[in-house]
């Protein structure tokens, strides 16, 4: 069962909302990365829960109308009124106002949100229109979707997508470097408005399949994700998209197995296990990485040091340097040296003797801060200046 | 305004008027210290942390779901730390990565279990159910006075008299250490103060407000109730008592002026049934933060 929605095997409809989750997860998550590299991740956090007033409004509206109050797109028509409205309030408190954005994104949020709560009970109180559904958009539902509001939900996913991948490089640009952008003549305000827009457009389209109060991880987690596998601007943005695409594929093809539960977490959780997954074993910010690193490390600082006590003829108690020593063929098993050991440790004492001589000199100031203690000395110095700084050693020192 | 009032309409006025209280009073701190958000992360991961405590004693049993929530909250704030630091993640990011995933887990959790016998379900724990805390046992204004049919008071009232109690004391005790370290964090540290776990120890007690909350009320109104009231109270003044003093009237007023306009409102314009009382309320204290930020005498920035 599982195999078949993987393999987009499930029927038509099904098949339409697991493309349609992917791409809106693909654009979540480079739309995400933009957020995230500006500091304003939770910004998406007011706008999602800032649409439940306008879907609640929009139902009525519809039901006033005539209609079953259901069409999904005049509820998201809705929803993107008063998430736009919400995101107004949010720029319009934090610039008018000694409030900061913190303070403006939990306030809009709550009070929007709750506002949307009290349209929720009149709207159940209403005899007309069929109300069931609209909880779907608190934790999103795509079991039984209209063929009509899956085709919706696949056209406008890619189109964010196309959107933006259009407007990638002033994006990029703009959360890089947005001095070097302002500099280059794009305007930072117009740049965070077409984020924003972008924000908006994505939450609204994901509403039906993530639901507005956890669509804030699909842009959040795949951008934090990225961040952990590459340093580069340009590369967080692909790998963030990937992993967004991945989850809401994997997710929304879970979900088309277990109809019961909501959409929402399912893909939520999909992308944090790939989040986890990062954190533990990605290569320099991993977990794992990062306690390879130490031990590497440590094991640097123990050889170095044992091979200085061993030119200075000092014996090693330490066991940890001993096994080091032994198993790299450096001592016997009785701490003495053996011919490899001895050589190691006369070019260990001549690099620290050469480090002395270059960290006392002023003109070798900029080469001295390179010191950490286990740097050799010629990674860092050409010959020429080796033989100068040799040629000022007092007595060359022999190892016995 | 007799007996149906006072068995029907007080406790939750009261109830709601302390949760109001509870949460403005540390969420005062919170803004000023920039950690206005707490609040919303808190409320989030408490969900998982009531679920698990759930499926472990098999009973909605206030001790248990206390613990819960406090060790969701405990491992929330060790993820977040955990994160920012390993994968230099700004914090905001990290916070919402933990909380959305945290919730995710929560509701998955609760959807899977069999909770259809008990009173818990993910609605319950957004909107809560303010309306539902009546006095069965009151007869009219005397049953304030009569020892029996107090008894049969909602356990609500009493519990969230306490949890006001505990942030309105603690407040008291540490109000100067804490004023020192939300305005000058550095000053406070030099006159040795040990802020870390002053900070620590105010995220606690917003904590046990909002988880005690959180059981009678839902979530939507503890998010207002940290950030609205004492955001409309910074605009009417420079001064921190002055400032928690508003907050704690804002406060009041939205718990009671959104609980009537929830319970009355829909009567007065000719609509049989109510609405919801936590929205309103919420919405009630984002109107009066609207009005603060249009006309209070403190509103710009400072220049």
């Amino acid at each position: 069962m599982l195999a078949d929605a993987l393999l987009l095997q499930l029927g038509y409809n099904a098949t339409l909302v697991t493309i349609g989750a992917t791409l809106l997860g693909m654009a979540a998550g480079v739309a995400g990365t933009f957020l995230f590299l500006r500091k304003r991740a939770l910004v998406s956090d007011a706008i999602s829960h800032a649409t439940l007033p306008g879907v609640g409004l929009a139902f009525m509206v519809m039901v006033a109308l005539g209609g079953d109050g259901r069409a999904l797109p005049g509820l998201l028509l809705g929803a993107g009124v008063s998430a736009a409205l919400g995101l107004l309030c949010v720029q319009w408190l934090t610039a008018r106002t000694r409030l900061g954005e913190d303070a403006a994104i939990g306030a809009v949020l709550s009070v929007f949100f709750g506002f949307g709560v009290v349209i929720l009970t009149v709207i159940q109180t209403m005899t007309a229109g069929r109300q069931a559904g609209l909880e779907g958009f608190l934790l999103g539902s795509t079991a039984g979707m209209l063929r009509s509001d899956a085709v919706l939900l696949a056209v406008a996913a890619a189109l964010v997508l196309a959107l933006v991948m259009l407007l990638r490089r002033p994006l990029e640009l703009a959360s890089f470097d947005s001095g070097y952008a302002q500099a280059a003549g794009w305007s930072l305000a117009r740049i965070d408005l077409a984020m924003m827009g972008i924000v908006l457009v994505v939450t609204v389209v994901g509403l039906k399949v993530v639901g507005l109060i956890l669509i804030v991880a699909l842009l959040i987690v795949p951008a934090v994700t990225a961040r952990f596998w590459t340093d580069r601007t340009d590369h967080v943005v692909l790998i963030a998209g990937a992993v967004g695409g991945l989850s809401g594929y994997a997710g929304a093809a879970l979900s088309a197995v277990a109809p019961a539960l909501p959409t929402g977490p399912i893909i939520v959780l999909v992308g944090f296990a790939l989040f986890l997954v990062s954190l533990l074993v990605s290569p320099g910010r991993g977990l794992l990485a990062s306690v390879v690193m130490h031990h590497r490390y440590q094991r640097r600082v123990h050889m170095r040091q044992g091979l200085l006590a061993l030119a200075q003829g000092q014996p090693i108690f330490e066991a940890l340097t001993r096994r080091l020593l032994h198993r790299a063929g450096l001592i016997l098993p009785d701490g003495v040296a053996t011919a490899t050991g001895q050589a190691a440790a006369a070019k260990a004492l001549l690099d620290e003797t050469r480090w002395s001589i270059v960290r006392m000199d002023q003109s070798f100031a900029a080469a001295a801060t390179r010191y950490d203690g286990l740097t050799p000395i010629e990674d860092v110095l050409t010959p020429d200046q080796l033989r100068e700084v040799d040629a000022r050693i007092d007595a060359p020192q022999v190892v016995a | 305004m007799g007996a149906e009032f006072v068995a029907l309409s007080l406790p939750p006025i009261l109830i709601g008027i302390c949760v109001a209280v509870a949460c403005a009073l540390p969420g005062n701190f919170l803004l000023l210290r920039r950690q206005a958000l707490i609040g919303d992360a808190i409320s989030h991961v408490v969900l998982p942390g009531i679920v698990v405590a759930f499926l472990l004693t098999g009973v909605v049993a206030t001790g248990p779901m206390l613990i819960g929530a406090a060790g969701a909250a405990v491992v929330a704030v060790v993820a977040i730390e955990v994160i920012r630091r390993l994968g230099r993640i700004e914090a905001g990011a990290a916070m919402g990565v933990v909380f959305t995933a945290m919730f995710a887990g929560g509701v998955l959790l609760l959807e899977r279990s069999d909770t259809s016998n008990v009173h818990l379900d993910v609605e319950h724990a957004l909107f809560g159910n303010l309306e539902s805390l009546i006095w069965l046992d009151a007869t009219g204004w005397g049953s304030l006075v009569d020892p029996a049919s107090l008894a049969g008071l909602p356990v609500e009232l009493p519990r969230m008299a306490l949890a006001l109690g505990l942030v309105a004391l603690f407040l008291w005790l540490f109000w100067r250490p804490l004023a020192m370290s939300t305005f000058d964090e550095g000053f406070a540290r030099g006159m040795g103060l040990r802020t870390g776990p002053l900070g620590l120890a105010l995220v606690v007690v917003s904590a046990i407000a909002a988880v005690a909350a959180f059981d009678a009320v839902g979530s939507i109104i503890v998010i207002a109730m940290f950030i609205c009231p004492a955001a409309a109270a910074r605009m009417m003044t420079n001064r921190l008592d002055h400032q928690v003093a508003w907050s704690a009237v804002f406060a009041a007023l939205s718990a009671i002026v959104g609980y009537v306009l929830a319970g009355y409102g829909p009567l007065w314009i000719g609509a049989s049934a109510s609405v919801s009382a936590a929205g309103m309320i919420a919405t009630v204290s984002g109107l009066i933060l609207a009005l603060a930020a249009i006309a209070g005498p403190h509103r710009k920035a400072v220049q």
